[in-house]
């Protein structure tokens, strides 16, 4: 990409807040890689979740809200979050797709809009426009060989035919990402394995699912000698870390390994100051690792 | 476990209106087994998925709606990606969960969310949680 280019960015609940290390790092390397994530100035929740009964419109207006914004800014649209993705790109596609549908949120939401955006994830950014070639030219900082476990989870990939960021049942965009930026990504079994997701607020019984799930994401991974593991979504990472804490706890032997967004490693690749990407903000500590092997 | 089938059952309004408000038709289901297998919560579940879409085959509406599966589903959409027939149990048991919510009848309390969970859990773990569990 020759001239610097706005690209209309939804952040979404999360990103503003709890993330905010995650969109702080993403906006940052995006100046590095020659574009600018522009902010819509109007936005709304997207609601967190694809309402999975078609006969539920109201879960759509929310998400339809931010794309008609969207609309106004440009011909996309881009996302972090994995879960803003999912939903936006899917009810994107049920607008485009379903006139009586697309009637029926116009009227609710007083505001016209076809499902023409195109939705796409930071990651796709990366790989399609900016490329990862160009990616691989602008690091300064290479990660040196670090087992990076890219961690997928549910939102990116499924239903395949919806989203499909990359090949549903094996995909490979993160761990593309990483040999541009000198990582040695190591390939585990649950790394498309759901963490839990909103049962982490489901109770007693909910906790017992997060814990069990994520445990085995963790469990995956550094049992195939994962030595950090990089996440595209605010939920994954909450649950994968609080289900580690409890690993260390109960589980004799286990050896804790950090867990960061993926733009806070691609920012410190492409040479962004360590002290402003956020390390301080995660549960386990990337920086010693980083420290050791003279990244 | 036993179940007793008679014609009724198998012209069971309830599991009529579930395929209405979900777009699925149980009876695509031929019991390959691909939905529990690759699920995620299965074995948290009373009944997995494709157990859930055969006790709904049998029109037992009550099995289907007293086991806890609808609320231990998180919408992961595994069930779906390897479904050679094309049936989403994600589907059901949102349509499932929508049946009990559309009552007024909460899955989960908001107050009962402990202190550290809702100041700490990124804010869309509870939007999510409570559309998925509050009506």
């Amino acid at each position: 990409m020759s001239e610097l280019k706005n690209i209309p960015y939804y952040p979404g609940c999360t990103l503003n807040t709890v993330a905010k290390h995650f969109e702080d790092s993403a906006k940052e390397s995006a100046e590095t890689l020659g574009f600018t994530l522009s902010e819509l100035e109007q936005w709304n929740c997207c609601g967190a979740s694809y309402p999975l009964s078609p006969d539920n419109i109201m879960g759509l207006t929310g998400p339809a809200k931010v794309l008609f914004e969207a609309s106004k800014a440009g011909e996309s649209v881009t996302t972090l979050c994995s879960v803003c993705y999912n939903v936006l790109k899917r009810t994107n596609k049920t607008v485009h797709d379903d006139k009586e549908k697309r009637e029926t949120i116009s009227t609710f939401i007083e505001a016209d809009y076809d499902g023409s955006l195109e939705v796409t994830h930071y990651l796709e950014i990366l790989r399609d426009t900016v490329g990862f070639s160009k990616v691989k030219e602008s690091v300064t900082r290479p990660l040196k060989d670090i087992k990076i476990g890219a961690y997928y989870g549910c939102m990116l990939l499924r239903p395949f035919e919806d989203v499909g960021i990359d090949d549903h049942e094996a995909p490979t965009i993160i761990e593309d990402l990483f040999k541009a930026l000198g990582a040695k990504p190591v390939d585990f079994p649950n790394k498309i394995e759901c963490c839990g997701a909103h049962l982490a607020v489901g109770g007693k019984e909910g906790d017992d699912v997060v814990k069990q799930l994520s445990t085995c994401v963790m469990r995956s991974a550094v049992g195939s000698g994962v030595e950090l593991i990089v996440t595209s979504c605010p939920l994954c990472q909450y649950n994968l870390e609080q289900s580690q804490e409890k690993a260390v706890k109960e589980v004799s032997g286990y050896n804790a390994v950090p867990i960061v967004y993926f733009t806070q490693l691609l920012g410190l690749a492409l040479g962004q100051d360590e002290a402003k990407l956020g390390f301080e903000k995660n549960v386990w500590d990337a920086r010693p690792l980083l420290k050791e092997r003279e990244v | 476990m036993k179940f007793k089938l008679k014609n009724e059952n198998i012209a069971s309004e309830f599991v009529a209106h579930i395929e209405k408000i979900t777009g699925e038709n149980a009876k695509r289901c031929y019991q390959c087994g691909n939905c529990t297998g690759g699920c995620p919560v299965s074995f948290k579940m009373d009944h997995g998925p494709c157990q859930i879409i055969r006790l709904m085959q049998m029109g037992q509406d009550e099995a289907v709606q007293e086991a806890n599966s609808m609320w231990v589903c998180v919408g992961c959409m595994q069930c779906y990606s390897r479904c050679p027939q094309g049936v989403s149990a994600a589907n059901i048991f949102e349509g499932l969960r929508q049946v009990v919510l559309r009552k007024g009848e909460d899955h989960q309390e908001i107050e009962d969310i402990p202190m550290p969970l809702l100041k700490g859990a990124p804010q869309q773990a509870l939007v999510c949680g409570f559309r998925k569990f509050v009506s």
